[in-house]
């Protein structure tokens, strides 16, 4: 079947709702408006306002409420409009959802997906485009997860739902027009997907750097060069194994994250091969993240801030020549 | 309203089971045996001794760090607030929590939140669930002053009234957010002003005057069931002790605290219910209160540590 990631998106979002009375969508202009990047468009209509329910510009609030609906037996799911935005929200995500379980000694669970838009690439400057999908994987008590094909946007909100405690889904704003052929099946939620199989380098990413990747991945493969790429999927718990497993084969590893560099998820998995694979690597790792800067609104600005197929190929090239 | 004694015996057991266990916990706090923080609800006893026995096991409850007395009154048992202060693995969030973060799914007990205004949102959740559930249940939210100048707090008003959510909120107006006077921090003191701009009915209680705290609380969790719309009751009180045990009160004078500890709830109902509450009333609340907090002490005493093995546990399901 022949989907965007938007369609996507919107498929597993009425799915969700058609077989399960206790889920509800929160948000803003999630209704009447259809969503911001149209992923929720039509679910008003079909479902109705107690279920698909717009929200004031109150994201502690709608975020809160998501926490304690599901704590009074409801499965919400919330939508913020960005990440940016989720930083007004932060609270309620990390000093309640993320908690509550373990501070009540296990008993209170908060099962709640909570998705929002990532990443920059649209102009929309320094305010509305960064990615934060570290700051969140930082925290215990959340599971984290970056669909970045179409199958995963798909099928990761299902798996997300069996869980009986916060999700939280990034969904880069450049993935949304991707269109691929799927068949709708459940997302393992625990294993990263290696997308290209290689053998002279290991290319790690996630989220909206994957396309850029496996850009790289096509350019070297034309300059001779085997990459292998593999996407994380889920950020927390990280799946260590597979990027370990990848690395010892390959012995070079580069990791693309549109995050700054500094205190970044590649820092995290850096370090991973670092204490768990050095002996396999032949070069130290490589690290192509976004510049370390308010991302600027000038196109040209932009792309030079962003992890470019240019700047991968670069970098897996001189951990080939280390 | 004058309660009847029976009714009188109900609430001045109440805020004496609440006064003596912290009592005990403030000397539980000075023999090191409770550590962190502790905020200690000594003044404000009349507020939970009003609301909480108004509600149904169904409803739910949301309070703040200062919440001893609303678990304890709640039904969470003494034993299991003891054993929580004192670390130990018998305590109703097994040692996790601590003095600011009693729970219990079974008493509907949802915290124990140490965030100020960050319950609220959480208590708007909660009524969702039971509007879009039918379920008829209300939820109690307890708060501060000081978070009325949160920005959750508005948000959560508005919510509560745009989608008509069955929202008891209880404004404990002690006059303090830690060292910071009323007057010093809000434009507006008058907080139950703040829900009427969204929309939500209001009513000023005497917060030292447990018999007035009963009735109004009743009324409004009644009106509550009955309609389905939130409304606010701000009831007006003061804290006799320190903010924490970590405050040594240079922002108010001894003689304004002992003004008000002439209004102490306990003392003004057994005044005013003299000839119906006798010295043997009194002294049989009291037995009863000792022996409660000795058991639960003696309990929490022998309680196990959880096991360090275990630390992990509970960050996710299994």
């Amino acid at each position: 079947m022949k989907l965007t990631y938007r369609d996507a998106v919107r498929d597993a979002l009425r799915e969700a709702l058609r077989a399960d009375p206790r889920v509800i969508l929160v948000g803003v202009d999630i209704g009447a408006y259809g969503g911001t990047y149209a992923a929720t468009r039509g679910l008003l209509a079909e479902l109705g306002p107690e279920r698909v329910r717009d929200a004031p510009l109150a994201e502690s609030a709608f975020v809160g409420a998501g926490v304690g609906a599901a704590l009074g037996g409801l499965k919400p799911i919330v939508e913020i409009m960005t990440v940016n935005f989720s930083l007004l929200a932060l609270d309620q995500i990390v000093n309640g959802a993320a908690t509550l379980r373990h501070m009540s000694g296990g008993q209170l669970e908060v099962p709640l997906v909570i998705r929002m838009a990532t990443g920059a690439g649209r102009q929309l400057a320094a305010q509305h485009s960064h990615s934060f999908e570290n700051w969140f994987a930082h925290v215990p008590g959340l599971r984290v997860v970056a669909p970045a094909t179409v199958a995963d946007a798909r099928g990761m909100l299902a798996t997300a739902l069996r869980e009986r405690d916060p999700v939280v889904i990034f969904e880069h704003v450049q993935l949304y027009g991707i269109e691929d052929d799927i068949e709708p099946a459940p997302v393992d939620l625990d294993r990263a997907a290696v997308r290209r199989v290689g053998t002279d380098a290991t290319i790690v990413t996630y989220g909206g750097s994957l396309p850029r990747a496996l850009a790289a991945a096509d350019l070297l493969a034309a300059a001779g060069t085997s990459a292998e790429v593999i996407d994380l999927r889920t950020l927390r718990p990280l799946d260590t194994e597979t990027v370990l497993a990848s690395v010892a084969r390959t012995h070079r590893a580069v990791i693309v994250d549109e995050g700054w560099r500094t205190g970044s998820l590649a820092g995290e998995v850096a370090a991973i091969i670092g204490e768990r694979a050095f002996w396999s690597l032949d070069a130290p790792v490589g690290r192509v993240c976004s510049a370390e800067v308010p991302m600027p609104y000038a196109k040209h600005l932009e792309l030079a801030a962003l992890p470019s197929a240019e700047a991968i190929v670069a970098a897996v090239t001189a951990v080939l020549h280390a | 309203m004058i309660p009847s004694r029976e009714q009188a015996l109900g609430m001045l057991r109440a805020m004496v089971r609440v006064r003596r266990l912290e009592e005990r916990c403030a000397e539980d706090y000075a023999a090191a045996k409770i550590r962190g923080f502790l905020h200690l609800y000594i003044g404000q006893e009349a507020i939970a001794a009003g609301v909480l026995p108004a509600l149904g096991a169904a409803d739910s409850v949301v309070a703040t760090y200062r919440e001893h007395g609303h678990a304890l009154l709640r039904g969470l048992p003494a034993r299991a607030i003891m054993a929580e202060m004192y670390g130990r693995s018998g305590g109703c969030s097994r040692g996790r929590g601590g003095s600011m973060h009693l729970f219990s799914r079974e008493h509907r007990f949802f915290g124990g939140h140490g965030i100020v205004g960050a319950g609220l949102p959480v208590a708007i959740g909660l009524a969702l669930a039971d509007k879009l559930l039918g379920t008829r249940g209300v939820t109690c939210v307890f708060f501060g002053e000081g978070a009325s100048a949160e920005g959750e707090f508005h948000e959560s008003l508005n919510l509560a009234s745009l989608w008509r959510l069955p929202v008891l909120f209880v404004c404990e107006n002690n006059l303090y957010a830690m060292g910071t006077a009323l007057a010093r921090s809000e434009a507006e003191p008058e907080i139950h002003k703040k829900a009427a701009v969204h929309r939500i009915g209001s009513e000023v209680v005497d917060g030292m005057d447990v018999a007035a705290v009963t009735e109004a609380a009743s009324q409004a969790i009644d009106r509550v069931r009955e309609t389905g719309a939130p409304w606010f009751l701000e009831c007006l009180a003061y804290r006799f002790r320190a903010h924490s045990m970590f405050d040594p009160e240079l922002y108010r004078d001894r003689s304004e605290v002992e003004t008000w500890r002439t209004r102490d709830p306990i003392t003004q109902l057994v005044s005013r219910m003299a000839g119906a509450i006798m010295p043997e009333d009194i002294a049989a609340i009291e037995a009863e209160a000792a022996a409660e907090i000795a058991d639960a002490c003696a309990f929490a005493d022998a309680s196990p540590l959880e096991p360090v093995e275990d630390l992990l546990l509970d960050v996710r399901a299994p």
